[in-house]
């Protein structure tokens, strides 16, 4: 297996890419990202590790946009997602100059696949250590998408997804728990999904809010911790609703 | 035979173009916007070449959109205008456009203000400016009334004594103009000056 695990060209005699599937551990170690799509809202939330304290947490943005209607989190190498973005920006605009109209979900997911593919089918180089979560709406229908691409290149939509760390327990959970929502709800479940795998509070999540209106939004450390606390005061309300009946009884 | 004007006032700038489309002898439409809306507080109006004139300035405004999705904060008026002289700077002595430019922007620190850019590359920061035929008549009334820090009203007021004087006095005038303003609230347009609609419809029998 070590012999066929240097160079990206070369497929191991089971048929596996180790370089890519070693980039796809790469993702497993990243933070936890998760993405929901609801019927008019679509929420992205990222695990933010604790910042050192002289740093400014606001220089480190996880969720990016890559046009007015698109919005792209990442997990893995966030040096990385610094390439893949730029060149994703630079697509949008071109894409807009060219033929004059913005770029649909699908087509910048197939763009952005389409490079970390290219860089697994080339010589002397590695690829992309990162999954990305890729949101957005239909410019011209309003249909809401989430879609995810990862090492190898391929890409699906979804109506919920979750990568980077602890990424099977945080699909597990809305595997579990999905259901069509809309506004608040779908960003409730989001920040649940989230809750699952990080400590509570504001200071550990960034989470952000795209509507066909006002685009994406990031919301405040306040606003997330009132939405967290009233998850925790749901949780325990549906506790007490448990243990309650079989008391009176 | 195109008119581009524009001057600054009190908390704003105000960008006026002719709207004819024109080919040798045969108008094309006389409703052709030529004053675009580069982004949320800056207009870019440009006369020339009418292929170059789309062309460049589509391209300018793809690449200052692209600034403010990288860096999270959109270009000054300042950094666009310069940005598009190099532009044409760098095209200049390979194949130039052929497109002369008035910028006006609105900044929150700066406030209102108009650039002028020729299609040999050059820049300058001004209060008035004026590109075309109609330029001798427009900057000659902008000269004798402008004054700086005028309302709306007034600047609107020295618009029409401009359009009226390039009307009157210009052999082939254009038909129509287009008013377009950008102060803090954002860059809009104003009005439009018609002589000619442009219909669809066949005159009735």
């Amino acid at each position: 297996m070590a012999r066929y695990d240097r160079a990206i060209t070369v497929f191991s005699p089971d048929g596996h890419l180790f370089q890519v599937e070693y980039a796809l551990e790469a993702v497993r170690k990243g933070n936890a990202a998760v993405g929901v799509r609801g019927t008019d809202t679509i929420v992205l939330g990222v695990e933010k590790k604790s910042t050192a304290k002289l740093q400014d947490s606001r220089s480190v943005r996880k969720i990016v946009n890559l046009d007015n209607h698109i919005a792209l989190a990442c997990a893995g190498l966030k040096a990385d997602a610094r390439v893949l973005i730029n060149k994703a920006r630079i697509e949008c605009q071109s894409h807009r100059l060219t033929v004059e109209d913005p770029v649909t979900v699908e087509y910048i997911t197939r763009y952005i696949a389409g490079l970390q593919q290219k860089y697994t089918q080339s010589g002397g180089v590695r690829p992309f250590g990162l999954s990305t979560l890729i949101v957005g709406f239909d410019p011209y229908t309003g249909v809401p998408s989430l879609y995810q691409t990862d090492p190898s290149g391929t890409f699906s939509a979804w109506k919920a997804n979750a990568t980077g760390r602890n990424s099977n327990s945080m699909r597990e959970f809305l595997e579990k728990n999905y259901k069509e929502t809309s506004g608040r709800e779908t960003l409730k479940l989001t920040i649940r999904a989230l809750l699952e795998v990080v400590e509570s509070g504001g200071k550990n999540i960034e989470v952000a809010v795209m509507t066909k209106e006002h685009g994406l939004r990031q919301l405040e450390e306040a606003e997330i911790d009132a939405i967290v606390a009233e998850i925790e005061e749901e949780k325990v309300a549906a506790e007490a609703a448990k243990k309650g009946p079989s008391k009176e009884t | 035979m195109e008119c581009v004007f524009g001057l600054v006032g009190n908390g704003f700038s105000i960008l006026v173009a002719d709207t004819s489309a024109v080919h040798s002898i045969l108008v094309h439409k006389s409703n052709e916007d030529k004053i675009m809306v580069l982004d949320s507080h800056k207009l870019i109006a440009a006369s020339g070449e009418s292929g170059d004139r789309v062309q460049f300035t589509e391209f300018i405004q793809k690449n200052v959109s692209l600034y403010q999705f990288r860096n999270g904060i959109p270009l000054t008026t300042a950094a666009a205008a310069n940005f598009t002289r190099g532009e044409l700077a760098t095209a200049l002595r390979k194949s130039p456009y052929m497109v002369n430019i008035l910028m006006a922007g609105f900044d929150k620190e700066t406030g209102p203000s108009l650039y002028y850019l020729d299609y040999i590359a050059t820049l300058h920061k001004v209060d008035k400016a004026a590109f075309g035929y109609g330029s001798y008549f427009a900057l000659s009334m902008m000269d004798r009334h402008f004054r700086s820090g005028m309302s709306v009203e007034e600047a609107i007021d020295l618009v029409d004594k401009c359009i009226i004087e390039i009307r009157s006095r210009l052999v082939v005038a254009p038909q129509n103009f287009v008013i377009k303003i950008v102060d803090k609230d954002g860059a809009r347009e104003h009005a439009w000056r018609e002589t000619v609609k442009e219909t669809t419809a066949p005159p009735s029998a």
